[in-house]
């Protein structure tokens, strides 16, 4: 079976990263620790080479903080909104950005607060980015391990359920998706998204097992009589956390991405449930109402720059071997 | 090369009948096909069941789904449920308004965002390069349909306060105007394709510039230095053609987020187009014009995967196939 070049174009699989590399390859620091215990050296796990490669790279620790400060805001909503998401106020009405009331961010044509209707609208969020980060990670890793370890025909099944999902017209089927089974709960939404969102990570999983697999020390391992599963999870899988991170990571801005858009068309959460995206959908029918507009879309952005930010330097700290540059 | 290409041509073949049943059975359990009729007045029992029986609605979703293929091949696509009319007029009405903006903006991101790549990338690390990268990650951020709304106000706004009709901010022309290629067009089109563009844009331009940078660090180019070629045939020469290979293949895979991207636009301008005849028929659950759209797009992606991997076996001849 040739491979075609736009798969073979797809991030580098590949040879793994040598064990003198300071990449993500913890087996060796026992050894490591003796060595230098003798020597009186300063022991550096390979955590602690990957946390000071991110520190290096000040966009990215500068998101993070920015990220873990808008995260904050979402998890303790409930704190800091003035008001509740459904909350009326009807003294203002429609009224832009002000000070009167904390109607920082005006008000929409009900007197629901717009401050606060982002801030609920951010947890939402976050709870869809970061439950698909996570499930489609896992789908993504057993997919990639089972296809890449086993080969033969489970393989050759996964990768055309793969290949099946990658030439699907993405939005127009979570768009069917969602119409037929998403009832407007994040949750359900969150469950559609993740089932489309593992087929990168599958593919890029199975090309480290397949490459690992004919590894030494994999054979010694089963010739010491490990089972396949200890040799998958203690051997090999360490390995593949660089890329997990990495997809995981930008998987979140996507899905943040993708919810809002969904649930702009009307197709995603729906009201009363605040999406960030339900918030912009409802600028549409206020066009002389900017800030209905402005503020929940540049939280979307804000949020999404971020995640991408933290997402490369996370890259460059964890999977050297990839390029800088995103995409 | 040839028997690549009918391998890949054989073997897209049942991925497609695969993708276009299992959305058919999806969409078939969506809901009641004939809902939209059975609330109009004047809908007799006796009409929906002569309606059931001649579309075939009372056999199971398996045997359906041949009789939705038989007149996807004879009848193209059949009529639809909820307005008896044939789907394929709509279609290809609709799809040609989609090209037209699609294809307009497309050529539009691709010739400024290759030109931009290079740009930034023979400058490394100057000014043009950060402003230009920050432009790309701010692309990759933007929410289309946030964007999108943001332009629209921003024109409609204009048109309030000075009266000055820059740009429409809906439909496809005025009023009593029906013409394909004209300056009533152009100017209600300028705004989704200027949207579709910039987001298009910020993937070629990220695209190119890491392409580009690739070439430069190559043994050739350094070969090409030091034979003395002038610096400028160096680049035109050398790498920008080399850089240039790898682009057609993402512009190729490009076109998903593409289709996604035009049913946005589509949506928030009131295109009469491809992605908005969807949205519209999806909204009222009109499974035979759903199923339409799902496959005319996922046609459209495998060509175009196909498509990227031959081309790229013509530029690029360390490539084999077989």
């Amino acid at each position: 079976m040739t491979e075609s070049p736009a798969t073979r174009s797809t991030p580098p699989i590949g040879p793994p990263i040598p064990a003198g590399d300071p990449g993500v390859v913890p087996s060796g620091a026992g050894i490591d620790a003796t060595v230098a215990a003798g020597l009186e050296l300063k022991v550096r796990s390979q955590w602690s080479y990957a946390r000071s490669r991110f520190f290096r790279h000040k966009l990215a620790v500068v998101s993070l903080v920015l990220l873990v400060a808008i995260f904050a805001v979402g998890v303790f909503a409930n704190y800091i909104a003035p008001y509740s998401y459904e909350a009326l106020d009807f003294n203002h009405l429609l009224i832009g950005p002000t000070t009167v009331g904390k109607h920082y961010f005006g008000t929409d044509e009900l007197g629901r607060d717009y401050f606060s209707r982002v801030i609920w609208g951010i947890r939402t969020s976050f709870e869809v980015g970061i439950f698909v980060a996570i499930v489609s990670s896992i789908i993504g890793l057993v997919v990639g391990a089972v296809a890449g370890y086993y080969r033969g025909w489970s393989d050759n099944v996964l990768m055309r359920i793969t290949d099946l999902v990658l030439t699907l017209p993405a939005l127009a089927i979570l768009l069917v998706c969602s119409k037929l089974f998403g009832g407007g709960t994040q949750w359900r939404i969150s469950i559609i998204l993740a089932l489309f969102f593992w087929t990168g990570l599958a593919r890029i999983v199975r090309g480290i097992f397949l490459s690992l697999r004919e590894k030494e020390y994999v054979e010694a391992a089963k010739a010491s009589g490990a089972g396949d599963l200890r040799i998958m999870f203690r051997h090999i899988l360490p390995n593949t956390m660089g890329p997990v991170v990495v997809n995981g990571t930008l998987a979140v801005a996507a899905a943040i991405l993708t919810e809002a858009a969904l649930s702009f068309l009307g197709f995603g959460i729906r009201p009363p449930t605040p999406s960030l995206g339900v918030l912009v959908a409802d600028g549409e029918t206020n066009p002389q109402a900017w800030w209905i507009t402005v503020f929940p879309g540049l939280t979307i952005v804000l949020i999404v720059l971020c995640v991408n930010f933290v997402g490369d330097g996370l890259r460059d700290a964890l999977d050297p071997t990839q390029r800088r540059v995103r995409a | 090369m040839l028997t690549y290409i009918t391998r890949r041509i054989l073997y897209s073949i049942p991925v497609l009948f695969v993708s276009t049943f299992v959305s058919f059975v999806a969409v078939s359990y969506g809901g009641d096909p004939l809902g939209q009729l059975r609330i109009q007045r004047g809908m007799s029992q006796h009409t929906l069941h002569q309606l059931y029986i001649q579309y075939h609605l009372n056999k199971p979703v398996v045997v359906r789904y041949f009789y939705w293929l038989q007149s996807v091949f004879e009848h193209k696509f059949g009529n639809s449920l909820i307005t008896l009319q044939p789907i394929w007029p709509d279609v290809t009405r609709t799809l040609g308004h989609t090209l037209q903006v699609v294809l307009v903006a497309e050529l539009l991101a691709m010739v400024l965002g290759i030109i931009i790549g290079i740009i930034s990338a023979i400058r490394q690390y100057s000014t043009f390069d950060y402003v230009s990268t920050s432009f790309s990650f701010l692309g990759f951020a933007m929410p289309i349909f946030w964007l999108a709304l943001l332009v629209q106000i921003l024109f409609v706004d204009i048109y309030l306060h000075w009266n000055i009709r820059i740009f429409y901010t809906s439909g496809l022309n005025s009023p009593g105007n029906y013409s394909t290629w004209s300056l009533d067009r152009l100017q209600h089109i300028a705004l989704p394709v200027m949207v579709l563009a910039l987001i298009s844009f910020a993937v070629y331009s990220r695209y190119m510039r890491a392409s580009m940078l690739d070439v430069l660090n190559t043994d050739y180019v350094r070969t090409a230095r030091a034979k003395g070629l002038p610096e400028w045939r160096v680049i035109m020469g050398h790498v920008f053609r080399n850089a240039l290979i790898p682009i057609t293949t993402v512009a190729a895979l490009n076109i998903g987020a593409v289709f996604g991207g035009a049913i946005i636009t589509e949506q928030v301008f009131t295109l009469d187009g491809f992605g908005f005849y969807f949205l519209q028929k999806l909204g009222s659950l009109d499974i035979y014009a759903v199923m339409a759209y799902l496959t005319i797009t996922a046609v459209a992606i495998i060509l175009f995967n196909l498509i990227a991997d031959i081309l790229y076996g013509f530029l690029d001849p360390r490539i084999r196939y077989d």
